[in-house]
C-alpha cells in the first residue's frame, strides 16, 4: 500500500491536516478520516449525486474527487451550512418547511447542489434549478418539494457567496 | 405551548437531523474497534462450486476471516420469511447472479475488497433460466432442490406455488358480454434502488448478539437470529436506525445471518456495506406476464374478467410468494364483477430473489387488467371514465365477496382526478389522456404495541417499533402523543429502532402503521388518560370518573379545564415519578381466508394523465399527472401528499424507463446507477397535482387509512391508455421506453399504409 498523503485544506471554514490513501477520494477522506458522514454514499460513479459537495464554491461529487486533489482547497458540506450560532439555513428550513425530506439520505447532497446553484445563480428560473439539480437522485421523489424549497429560499433570502478562504496551502 | 392537533403539517420530528447531515444511518456508524466485510460472488447467474480457496486472501495483511458454508453449522442454516429455503451462505452452487459464497472480514474496507477479490472459487457455469419460458420449459433445469419442498405436489417443477381465488360463474356472465378481449401485458424486473445501500453490523454482545441494519422489520430479523443463531430472543438486539429509503426491498433478512456469523468468529464488531450494484443483486421486483380476459357488456357493465398472471420471482422464496398471493388477489379491481377467476403463479428461476416493493404485486396485475379494460372500452366505443364509475364498488358492498366490504367512497376519487385534468375537455394537438385506477389489500394481519410515558413536566416518550424510513411515521405518532397528551410536538420524544428497548411491533410494511401503530399509540395515551383522571380526582378530593382527561386536557368538576401538564405533577404526589401507558393494535387472522385475513383496509387510488407522443424518437412527454387517493383522514397533509407524488413519480420510473437486463447467461447486464435510469428531476411531469378524499372512514385514528402505495398501483396503465389515445398505438409491455414506442408508431405506420 502506498504512503498516506498529507493535505491541508479549509473544511467548512477551519484549517484542517489530515493524511489520506492516495487512492481515496474526498467522500472516503471525509467519510473515514475527518468524522464527517453528512455526504453519503450510493452509486460511487457520480450519477445520483447523495455525495455532493461544494469544493471552492462549486458542487462536486466527492465520489469522484481524490482527496489529494482537494490540498488547499475551500471545501464546504453540509455539516457548515447551517449558521454559527446554531439553528438552521434558510435553505434547510425551508427543505423542512415545504416537504422536501422524507428518508433524508440524499439531502445533503441536494442541499449542497442548491446551495451551490444559489450561491453562483441567486435567482435561478425553474430550468436552471431543474438542470441545477438534475444530478442529484431521491427515490423518494420530492423534486417538486426541493423545487419549492430552493425558489423559496431565493425569493426570501440573499444567499451569497462565502469570502473565498484563506488559501490553505 | 401549543399542542399539534392531528391534521395539521407541522415540521417534522428528525427533520433537523436529516438537513444537517447529523442523522445517523448504518453505514454512518464507525466504532473504533469495527471490521469490514465484502462477500465474494462469481460472475455467472447459476454455477457448482467446486472449490474455494481462501489461502492468498488470507495471507493477505490485514486479513481475519474468510467465512464458507464449510465453516457454518452443518447442515447449513437456512431461513425465509415464508420457507426455509436459503442458506446462510451458498452450498454447493450458486443460485443467482451475486448470491455470495463467501464472506470476508478485514481491518479497512481496502483490505476486504482485495481479500475478496484473491478468494479463488473454482465453479461450473451451470444452465440458468431466467425468464417464464425458461423456467416452465419441459428440460428446465429445477432451481430448488425437490428435497427443500417436500410434501409440495409443485417440487419437481420451478412453479412454486399457485394462487386461485374467483367467485360467480364465469360461463354464464360470459353470456352478457358485447365484447370479451384477451390481451396479455407483461412488466418488467425493477429494483427498489433506495439511496441507501442496505448496511449491517453486527458484534457479539456478552453471550448474545447485537446486529445493527437498516431494516422494516427490525423483530422479524431478531426472530430469525435467534433461529439460525440457537440463542433466546433475550440475547438477540437489533437496533435498526432510520432507513434511508426502504419501499419494501428492506422488509426481510438478506446477508444479516452471514455477517452474524462472521462477527461471532472474530470477537468484533464487522460491518457489510453493499454497493449500489450489490444492491441491485440483493433485491428487485417480480416480473409478471399477465394475461387477461375480459367481457364487457354495451351498457358498460363488466360481465367478467378471468385473469391468469405468472410472477417471475427468483432462486429463494423470501417474500415473494405472498406478494404473488397478495397481489392477484386483488387483481380485479375495485369493481363489483359478478364473475371472477384469478390464477397467479409463482415462477422460481435463477435470477436475484424477488422481494416487496411498494405496491407488493399490485401494480403488475394492476397494469395488464386496467390496460385490457382500456381496450374493452375502446371496442365497445365506450368512455373509460364513465365505466369505471358504472363498475366501482359502493360503500359497504362485498365487491370481494369473501373479504371487507368497499370502505370508501370510491367515485368520490375517480371524479375528483377526472374534474382535475378536465376530462373530455379539449386538450392541445397531439395530446392524449388516460385513466385508471388502483386498489391493494392493506394488511391481513397485524400486532403493533407501544408504551408511551408521560413524565412529570407534561413531556411525553413514545416507545413505538416502527421503521421510519421516509414516510413520516414518527412524526404522525407525535402528533397522536401530543393531540391526546396536550405536550407541544419538541416536547415528544419517539423511540424506534432497538428491539432491546421498544416493545414489540410486527412489521413496516403494507401501509399500516398510521393505522396499526397509530392505534397502538392512541391507546397507549387513553390508558395515560384514565391513570391521570383516577390520579387527579384522588388529589382534589373528588370521585373517580368526576374527572375526565381528553383531548390534551384534565376536565375538573366544576368546570375547570387544565392543561395536562399542570395536573401531572401535583397528580404523581411526593415520590414523583411517571404515568406510563400501553397501548396495542391487532388486526386478528383468520385460517379460513384465502390470505390467512381480510384486509385491514383498502388503498384506493385513480390516476389521470395528459401524455404526448414525439413520433420521431418515441420519447413521451407526460405533460399533466393527477393522482387522487381515498386516505380517510390525512392526519398530516403534507406527508400525505408527499407519500402520494413520491408514489406517483416512482412509478412513472417503472412506467418509462426502469428494467433489468440480462446477456444470454442470466447476468445482470446493468448493474448500477449509469446503466439503470430512475427519474430525476428531469424526468418529471411538466404537471403535478395530487388531492385526496377524507372521509374519516378508516380503522385508524380519526378514521385515518393506510396510504402511500396508492398513486404507484395504476400509473402505468394511464400512461399506457393516454400514449393510446394520442399516438394510437397499444404497447403491452413495459417500460415505454423511446425505442419501443417509435417501433410501435413505425408499426402502425406500416400498417396503416398496407390498410
Amino acid at each position: 500500500m502506498a504512503e498516506r498523503v498529507a493535505i491541508e485544506l479549509v473544511l467548512n471554514g477551519a484549517r484542517r491536516r489530515v493524511e489520506v490513501e492516495p487512492h481515496h477520494t474526498l467522500l472516503d477522506a471525509l467519510r473515514d478520516d475527518l468524522a464527517l458522514t453528512g455526504a453519503k454514499s450510493c452509486c460511487l460513479v457520480g450519477e445520483c449525486g447523495a455525495c455532493t459537495v461544494m469544493v471552492d464554491g462549486r458542487a462536486v461529487d466527492s465520489c469522484l474527487v481524490l482527496a489529494a486533489e482537494v490540498a488547499g482547497a475551500d471545501v464546504r458540506t453540509v455539516e457548515g451550512l447551517a449558521p454559527a450560532g446554531g439553528g438552521l439555513s434558510t435553505l434547510q428550513a425551508k427543505f423542512l418547511e415545504h416537504g422536501a425530506v422524507q428518508c433524508g439520505y440524499c439531502i445533503p447532497g441536494q442541499l449542497m447542489a442548491a446551495q451551490a446553484l444559489l450561491e453562483t445563480t441567486p435567482q435561478p428560473s425553474d430550468p436552471e434549478i431543474e438542470e441545477g439539480l438534475a444530478g442529484n437522485l431521491c427515490r423518494c421523489a420530492c423534486y417538486e418539494q426541493i423545487f419549492d424549497a430552493v425558489r423559496e429560499t431565493a425569493a426570501t433570502a440573499v444567499v451569497e457567496p462565502r469570502a473565498p478562504a484563506a488559501a490553505a496551502r | 405551548m401549543t399542542a399539534s392537533r392531528v391534521g395539521d403539517s407541522p415540521a417534522r420530528v428528525g427533520g433537523f437531523g436529516r438537513v444537517t447531515g447529523a442523522q445517523q444511518y448504518v453505514a454512518d456508524l464507525h466504532p473504533a474497534d469495527a471490521l469490514h466485510a465484502k462477500l465474494v460472488t462469481v460472475d455467472a447467474a447459476h454455477a457448482r462450486i467446486v472449490s474455494v480457496d481462501a489461502s492468498g486472501a488470507l495471507a493477505l495483511p490485514g486479513v481475519h476471516l474468510v467465512l464458507t458454508s464449510d465453516d457454518l453449522p452443518q447442515p447449513v442454516p437456512r431461513f425465509g420469511p415464508q420457507n426455509r429455503d436459503r442458506p446462510v451462505l451458498a452450498v454447493g452452487e450458486t443460485k443467482y447472479h451475486g448470491d455470495p459464497v463467501a464472506i470476508v472480514v478485514a481491518d479497512t474496507v481496502d483490505q476486504a475488497e482485495a481479500a475478496a477479490a484473491a478468494v479463488r472459487v473454482e465453479h461450473e457455469p451451470l444452465p440458468a433460466v431466467f425468464t417464464i419460458e425458461g423456467a416452465l420449459a419441459a428440460d428446465a433445469p429445477l432451481v430448488q432442490d425437490p428435497s427443500l419442498r417436500e410434501g409440495q405436489a409443485l417440487a419437481q417443477t420451478n412453479v412454486l406455488n399457485e394462487h386461485e381465488v374467483g367467485w360467480g360463474d364465469l360461463d354464464q356472465a360470459a353470456r352478457g358480454a358485447d365484447v370479451v378481449l384477451e390481451r396479455r401485458y407483461t412488466f418488467p424486473m425493477v429494483t427498489q434502488f433506495a439511496i441507501e445501500p442496505h448496511a449491517w453490523m453486527a458484534a457479539p454482545d456478552g453471550d448474545g448478539i447485537v446486529v445493527w441494519s437498516a431494516i422494516q422489520h427490525p423483530y422479524w430479523l431478531q426472530r430469525m437470529l435467534a433461529g439460525v443463531l440457537k440463542l433466546p430472543l433475550a440475547r438477540v438486539r437489533v437496533v435498526a436506525p432510520d432507513p434511508g429509503g426502504a419501499f419494501g426491498g428492506k422488509q426481510h433478512p438478506k446477508y444479516e445471518p452471514a455477517l452474524a456469523f462472521a462477527a461471532l468468529r472474530v470477537g468484533r464488531p464487522v460491518k457489510l456495506v453493499l454497493t449500489l450494484e450489490e444492491t441491485f443483486q440483493a433485491v428487485r421486483r417480480a416480473a409478471c406476464d399477465a394475461t387477461v380476459r375480459i367481457g364487457l357488456a354495451r351498457d358498460g357493465s363488466i360481465c367478467f374478467e378471468d385473469i391468469r398472471a405468472d410472477y417471475l420471482i427468483g432462486a429463494y422464496t423470501d417474500i415473494a410468494d405472498r406478494v404473488v398471493g397478495k397481489g392477484s388477489y386483488v387483481g380485479a379491481g375495485p369493481y363489483a364483477i359478478p364473475a371472477v377467476r384469478i390464477r397467479g403463479r409463482s415462477i422460481l428461476s435463477h435470477t436475484v430473489p424477488s422481494t416487496a416493493f411498494r405496491g407488493f404485486g399490485n401494480p403488475q396485475i394492476n397494469w395488464a387488467v386496467e390496460s385490457t379494460l382500456d381496450e374493452a372500452c375502446e371496442a365497445l366505443g365506450l368512455d373509460p371514465l364513465d365505466v369505471r364509475l358504472r363498475n366501482l364498488a359502493a360503500k359497504g358492498q362485498p365487491f370481494i365477496p369473501f373479504d371487507t366490504p368497499c370502505d370508501g367512497d370510491w367515485a368520490d376519487s375517480v371524479r375528483k382526478a377526472a374534474d382535475m385534468i378536465g376530462w373530455g375537455s379539449p386538450m392541445p394537438e397531439g395530446r392524449g389522456r388516460g385513466i385508471a385506477v388502483g386498489i391493494k389489500s392493506g394488511p391481513t394481519t397485524g400486532l403493533s404495541t407501544s408504551i408511551v410515558r408521560l413524565l412529570a413536566d407534561g413531556s411525553v416518550v413514545v416507545y413505538a417499533g416502527t421503521s421510519d424510513m421516509g414516510q413520516g411515521a414518527r412524526t404522525v405518532f407525535a402528533q397522536v402523543a401530543s393531540q391526546e397528551l396536550g405536550a407541544p410536538l419538541d416536547w415528544v420524544t419517539v423511540v424506534m429502532g432497538d428491539t432491546a428497548v421498544v416493545p414489540y411491533d410486527q412489521q413496516t410494511s403494507a401501509s399500516r402503521s398510521t393505522v396499526l401503530m397509530g392505534n397502538a399509540v392512541l391507546n397507549a395515551c387513553r390508558d395515560i388518560q384514565r391513570k391521570l383522571a383516577a390520579m387527579a380526582a384522588r388529589v382534589h378530593g373528588v370521585e373517580a370518573g368526576a374527572v375526565a382527561v381528553e383531548g390534551g386536557v384534565v376536565r375538573l368538576p366544576g368546570g375547570a379545564v387544565l392543561p395536562i401538564a399542570d395536573v401531572v405533577a401535583a397528580s404523581l404526589g411526593r415520590l414523583g415519578g411517571e404515568i406510563t401507558g400501553l397501548g396495542e393494535a391487532r388486526k386478528e387472522a383468520d385460517p379460513s381466508h384465502p390470505l390467512g385475513g381480510s384486509a385491514a383496509f383498502f388503498e384506493f387510488n385513480c390516476t389521470a394523465i395528459e401524455a404526448s407522443v414525439d413520433e420521431d424518437t418515441g420519447d413521451v412527454t407526460i405533460h399533466r399527472h393527477v393522482t387522487v387517493s381515498d386516505v380517510g383522514k390525512a392526519l398530516n397533509p403534507l406527508q400525505v401528499t408527499m407519500q402520494d407524488e413520491g408514489a406517483a413519480i416512482m412509478g412513472l420510473g417503472h412506467t418509462l424507463m426502469e428494467h433489468y437486463l440480462f446477456d444470454d447467461e442470466g447476468r445482470i447486464r446493468n448493474l448500477g446507477a449509469i446503466d439503470y435510469r430512475i427519474p430525476t428531476s428531469m424526468d418529471l411531469p411538466r404537471s403535478l397535482e395530487s388531492a385526496f378524499v377524507e372521509h374519516e372512514d378508516g380503522p385508524g385514528p380519526f378514521g385515518a387509512k393506510g396510504m402511500s402505495e396508492g398513486a404507484l398501483l395504476c400509473v402505468a396503465p394511464a400512461v399506457g391508455a393516454a400514449i393510446h389515445a394520442a399516438a394510437r398505438v397499444r404497447i403491452r409491455d413495459l417500460p415505454f421506453s423511446p425505442e419501443r414506442v417509435w417501433r410501435a408508431i413505425q408499426e402502425r405506420d406500416r400498417g396503416e399504409a398496407g390498410a
